[in-house]
């Protein structure tokens, strides 16, 4: 072996791949191809792929608006306390999703934090759409955040330093400058984000619930499918893996095209 | 367009205190470390000096308690590295001072093809930076600088990446663009400051040791490192033939890696070390001599520095003992063409 590597590293690495493949495999043998279409366009099916790519589409939305900022402000400007911050902002990655469900529970809902204020509003978030897209966002916002802030340190301050010194005003700079190099990182980011909204399945259960068409989103039908008809969560459950090696090829994709 | 500057830098254990006059080029030259490009990067606004004040055209840069960003403060600063903007091309790098100035596109543009023909550039204008060597990037980069109007140019070692058989080029270059233009150059070639500038400040260890006008700095430097890179022979003419003629109407020949045309000015450059003193005309080889009267007699290290009314030479001590050399004795200095190097100014 070229690299030297010791040759007995191939085993578990090997059984280690198997472990990832085996279970895809396995799945995809179980699909019942000659319904394959009727099973994942049954209307219930159908509605929960459609609220699933509606609330990830603005679950990523909201990860740009929310998550470039942050991303900026972490890579760009020191204070006190900055470490910590990071910290907190990443916990949702570690975070069991029903726990994060929980903590979203006691802050929008009707007696959660900001309960009342939003009650005052007229507004209803507690299992709703809305709670979706607020789960959604809570666990896929640090993807986005992570990603870009990588991207910042490693693209560095030099080109906004020039363009400073050229009269380019900061949000000239970040316009032009800035968000033009870190393109591939925030593209990775965002997909990274709308994948992980996709597959958002605890934290979407415990604060949204499980409404048809109002809150059940795909990885739930498929979890309640399951029960009722095994067939049908195989194929919706292709339907997700197929999603997720698209994703993959996407950020591959993004990433060799970085500067 | 004049500047002042006072300012202490503490981290960097530097404290300066210069000028540069309207329309005036103004080197700064002295050893790594010296504190050359803190002093730049204070003026630019990108670093923040513990104590002092500087003002461009009486517009405050920096004092106690005011402090204006670098973007407002007119100074475009180009470094080493052209830092071209990788997402753009080159013509778009250039008209990014004018679209930052709140121009429109097409407008900046057209200034922008303006300023690439300055420099020499237009054939690259539909080019990414990624496609440039790195004499073409800093073109493009004197080019965008000069595109941003600034009150002020900062260069900061502008030609120490360059490879060096495109340097005569850049400093070609540079030498139009800087005339008549307000400009700090920070530099370790000597003859960037020769050809350049119109001033020199020499400093060391985070302190100017010296400064005043580039001939007579160069000529007789009272710095260490002054006297280590300067003592350099210069003499300016007219060209003729390939050689300088100058104003007191001897003939000087050399060597030139660009052709020099006839009735430009230009310099001819030399060192001391290159230079032969003899009692009487030396005879046969094709050498330039120059018939002159010892002023000064300066040791340096081993050697000692003779001075002529215009041209300095080393020598060994013996030699000066063996020649009976003293303020007042008439000499020929000798000098091989081949050691001449000659430049269009």
């Amino acid at each position: 072996m070229p690299s030297g590597l010791p040759r007995w590293v191939l085993v578990p690495a090997a059984v280690g791949a198997a472990f990832i493949v085996l279970p895809l495999v396995a799945m995809a043998t179980r699909v019942d191809w000659a319904d394959f279409f009727s099973l994942i366009s049954s209307d219930s099916s159908q509605a929960a792929l459609w609220l699933s790519l509606r609330t990830s589409a603005v679950s990523t939305l909201l990860c740009v608006l929310l998550g470039v900022p942050m991303a900026l402000v972490l890579a760009r400007t020191s204070f006190r306390g900055q470490t910590l911050l990071r910290s907190l902002v990443l916990l949702p990655l570690v975070l069991p999703p029903v726990v994060g469900g929980i903590a979203l529970l006691y802050t929008f809902g009707r007696r959660g934090l900001l309960g009342e204020t939003i009650d005052v509003l007229g507004l209803q978030i507690a299992f709703s759409t809305t709670a979706v897209v607020i789960a959604q966002t809570f666990v896929a916002l640090p993807f986005m955040v992570v990603s870009l802030e990588g991207t910042l340190r490693t693209t560095g301050e030099r080109y906004e330093v020039v363009a400073a010194t050229l009269g380019a005003r900061p949000t000239t700079i970040l316009r032009r400058v800035t968000l033009p190099l870190v393109l591939p990182g925030l593209a990775a980011g965002a997909v990274l984000s709308f994948a992980r909204a996709l597959g958002e399945f605890g934290a979407t259960i415990t604060f949204a619930g499980s409404l048809e068409g109002v809150t059940r989103t795909l990885p739930l039908e498929i979890y309640l499918q399951r029960e009722v008809d095994p067939d049908a969560a195989v194929a919706l459950s292709l339907v997700l893996v197929v999603v997720a090696v698209l994703v993959i090829g996407l950020v591959r994709g993004t990433r060799s095209n970085a500067l | 367009m004049s500047l002042h500057l006072e300012a202490t830098i503490t981290g960097r254990d530097t404290v300066v205190e210069l000028d540069v006059a309207d329309g005036e080029t103004v080197a700064i030259i002295g050893p790594n470390g010296a504190g050359k490009s803190s002093v730049l990067a204070a003026i630019a606004g990108i670093l923040r000096p513990d104590r002092g004040r500087a003002t461009l055209d009486g517009e405050v840069l920096f004092d106690d308690r005011v402090w204006t960003p670098a973007h407002s403060r007119g100074t475009a600063l180009l470094a080493q590295d052209a830092l071209l903007f990788p997402h753009l091309t080159v013509l778009d790098n250039v008209a990014f001072g004018p679209r930052s100035a709140g121009r429109g596109r097409t407008q900046s543009r057209a200034a922008a093809a303006r300023w690439l023909d300055e420099v020499g550039a237009t054939d690259l204008a539909s080019r990414k930076p990624s496609q440039l060597s790195g004499g073409q990037a800093q073109r493009v980069g004197v080019a965008r600088a000069l595109a941003a109007e600034p009150h002020l140019l900062l260069l900061d070692e502008p030609m120490a990446a360059l490879d060096i058989t495109v340097v005569p080029a850049m400093r070609h270059v540079l030498k139009r663009v800087l005339a008549d233009r307000t400009a700090l150059i920070v530099t370790h070639d000597v003859l960037d400051a020769a050809l350049l500038a119109d001033r020199v400040i020499v400093m060391d260890r985070g302190r100017i040791v010296e400064h005043g006008p580039t001939r007579e700095v160069l000529a007789r430097p009272r710095s260490q490192f002054g006297a280590s890179i300067a003592g350099l022979n210069l003499l300016s003419g007219v060209a003729e033939h390939g050689a300088v003629r100058t104003p007191s109407g001897s003939v000087v020949e050399g060597m030139s890696s660009d052709p020099v045309p006839d009735g430009q000015a230009a310099v001819a450059v030399f060192s001391p070390s290159a230079v032969g003193v003899y009692l009487e005309r030396p005879a046969g080889s094709p050498r330039n001599v120059f018939e002159t009267t010892v002023t000064e007699l300066e040791p340096i290290g081993a050697q000692v520095r003779v001075r002529t009314t215009e041209l300095s030479a080393d020598v060994t001590v013996s030699a000066v003992a063996e020649l009976g050399l003293m303020p007042g004795t008439a000499v020929f200095l000798s000098v091989k063409a081949s050691e001449v190097a000659l430049y269009v100014t």
